[in-house]
């Protein structure tokens, strides 16, 4: 289970050192945080007692932290081969550390790290400090079992990313997306770092479009296990949910913020409107009503608007419905196909998957129509844009390598890398919110 | 009544003249080889004559066999042909150019002379466009199809449409030859 009590994980968060005074939000430059990577040396954390059992865990301990910091793509993590000395012989705790040894070798930030064990038993002290003004932002104790190390770094890098950026980052997210590891097309999920991919659905038959809901209890996705491509909403923890399986098509769900309904279309009555359903799949009202295609729906972060394609002029474009008003207009007016748009947590930007010449790739705009910028420039197709929850990265599928592979980048475009090493292809990548403890 | 009596004066008549034929018969047998020639003669011609319609019926039967294989062939193919004929579509559209409306005639045609069918349409999408896209333009590709048989008398009951989208190409290649054979609508016999 992954949503174990927090208790049992995590007995003791004990706050070492307040570092709200600190909140140098001036560390990153929020208008493009990854213009300029902060460089941050994090050496191998200290085995207090030092025993072979605590040299394991400093090692896989700090190597985790160092890559998910990386992962972010707010940090250059500093190559530990250039440091001047022997950090294992330095203090982790300020007047022991030697400041100028770290801005000698360019670190503007500095991660020091103890590990206490005791049979399965680890205690891990993590600090944060600014090199150059020689004081600690952020300082954080964390005990648990061995296994819990890597909650125990999510929680520190959630700590780090607040003090830099002021929200708390990516590191309680999960990813779904589709996979045909197995021959199949089934709904697969794993933690944001691309951790753990395991099957959700096992059932053989062709399974689409995941959509999490807003707390993370719930997974909506069509599936052609009965034969139709129905819409099933399943709960992620028990084996319970309900299924629309409607004449026609029942797909494209997108889950209302915050409540337990969704949006998705459904073709019962011939064309393919957009309909808000209960979580139990019971209609509440229709979203969209005009002849032509309208799909894909994206919320936006308060709920009281959606984006969402449509044919209604032609070429598939988007389009914004205010939820209040019901007012709809159009967002996109470059090119002559742009689907799947998916509203940006921040509000401000809406990502989608634009095909001009022949190329599939990714775009952004900006809600009022303007700042439109190209993320992705071949090879391949680029496509299914899907934003972490702090609104830094953008999940996505590419055949640059050929078959489909699921790709992380940066909201501006940056850092692209590929996520998962799994057999097949991966395709339509949704994040979750922050919703591991 | 008149009938009546010439019928039985022709009995009284002919009844003894058989019986003296009989007579005369049994005579010949012993007697001249001319007539024995000419009734081996006879019975020769009645066999070959049997023969011959034997041989015709069996022709005929042949014929009809034929025939019927013939026919049960071309139905095979016309059942082939209906599901083997794929109506095709331009890049994201769901309508129906010349060619789709004349390949829709010959399957409204097999319909009617085949009410017991029930058949299934599929709207099928080339890889381009995104999914979800695909899956709502495939199923309006399946009920274009539709609505055209509908127009053409074909009860809307012996038809159900099933969008695959992009899923199921026929051609797995990258390139406009392989799209152009994936954008189409599936016709399957129930």
């Amino acid at each position: 289970m992954r949503l174990k009590p927090i208790a049992t994980i995590l007995s003791v968060v004990l706050i070492l050192f307040c570092g709200h005074a600190f909140a140098g939000y001036d560390y990153v430059d929020i208008n493009n945080p990854f213009l300029r990577k902060i460089p941050i040396a994090i050496p191998q954390f200290k085995a207090i007692s030092g025993t072979a059992g605590e040299f394991e865990v400093s090692h896989s301990a700090s190597k985790l932290l160092t890559e998910t910091l990386a992962f972010t793509g707010y940090f250059k993590v500093l190559d530990p081969a250039a440091f001047l000395f022997d950090p294992q012989k330095d203090g982790i705790v300020a007047p022991n550390i030697n400041f100028k040894n770290w801005t000698t070798v360019g670190a503007e930030l500095l991660i020091t790290g103890g590990v206490l064990r005791t049979a399965d038993l680890v205690e891990m002290e993590l600090r944060l400090y600014d090199t150059f003004k020689g004081k600690l932002i952020v300082g954080k104790r964390y005990r648990g079992q061995v296994a819990d190390q890597r909650r125990m770094i999510h929680r520190f890098c959630s700590e780090v990313v607040y003090q830099l950026t002021g929200r708390h980052g990516i590191f309680g997210s999960k990813i779904a997306f589709v996979s045909s590891s197995s021959g199949n097309k089934e709904i697969y999920t794993c933690d944001f770092d691309g951790f753990d991919p395991k099957p959700f659905t096992h059932n053989k038959s062709i399974n689409l479009s995941p959509a999490w809901s807003s707390d993370g209890r719930w997974i909506a996705f069509t599936s052609y296990v009965k034969g139709n491509p129905d819409l099933y909403i399943k709960n992620v923890i028990e084996k319970r949910g309900s299924v629309v399986s409607r004449p026609g098509i029942n797909i494209s769900p997108a889950w209302l913020p915050g409540k337990f309904e969704l949006a998705a279309t459904l073709s019962f009555n011939g064309d393919q409107e957009i309909y808000l359903l209960t979580g139990r799949g019971k209609i509440i009202k229709k979203l969209t009503n005009m002849p032509g295609i309208d799909v894909s729906p994206a919320w936006s972060p308060d709920g009281k608007q959606m984006a969402f394609v449509s044919k209604r002029s032609g070429t598939p474009q988007i389009y914004i419905k205010n939820i209040i008003s019901g007012e709809v207009h159009r967002l996109t007016y470059d090119g002559r196909h742009n689907t799947q748009p998916a509203w940006s947590p921040r509000g401000d930007k809406i990502a989608y998957t634009a095909l001009v010449k022949g190329q599939i790739n990714i775009r952004v705009i900006d809600v009022d129509g303007n700042g439109l910028l190209q993320l992705t420039d071949g090879p391949g197709d680029n496509e299914s844009p899907s934003w972490s929850p702090d609104g830094s990265l953008i999940a996505f599928s590419s055949t640059r390598g050929g078959p489909s592979k699921i790709y992380v980048m940066t909201a501006f475009g940056t850092d692209q890398r590929r996520l998962l090493d799994l057999p097949g292809q991966q395709s339509e990548p949704r994040w979750s919110a922050n919703i591991l403890p | 009544m008149r009938k009546r009596l010439w019928l039985s004066i022709a009995l009284v008549l002919i009844v003894p003249a058989m019986l003296f034929t009989t007579s005369c018969a049994k005579k010949a047998v012993t007697g001249t080889s001319a007539s024995k020639m000419a009734q081996d003669e006879a019975a020769r011609k009645a066999a070959e004559k049997a023969r011959q319609e034997e041989l015709a019926r069996k022709r005929a039967l042949e014929e009809q066999r034929l025939k019927e294989e013939a026919a049960q062939r071309a139905k095979m193919e016309a059942r082939q042909q209906f599901e083997n004929e794929m109506v095709h579509f331009a890049f994201d559209s769901a309508e129906l150019d010349a060619t789709a409306q004349d390949i829709l005639r010959r399957k409204a045609a097999w319909l009617r002379a085949n009410p017991d069918a029930n058949i299934i349409i599929q709207g099928h999408c080339d890889e381009r466009g995104t999914v979800e896209y695909n899956l709502a333009l495939g199923d309006r590709r399946a009920k274009s199809a539709k609505n055209f048989l509908e127009n053409l008398g074909i009860a809307a009951s012996r038809m159900t449409t099933i969008s695959y989208g992009e899923e199921r190409p026929l051609d797995p290649g990258h390139n406009e030859q392989a799209w152009a054979k994936n954008r189409r609508a599936q016709f399957v016999i129930k």
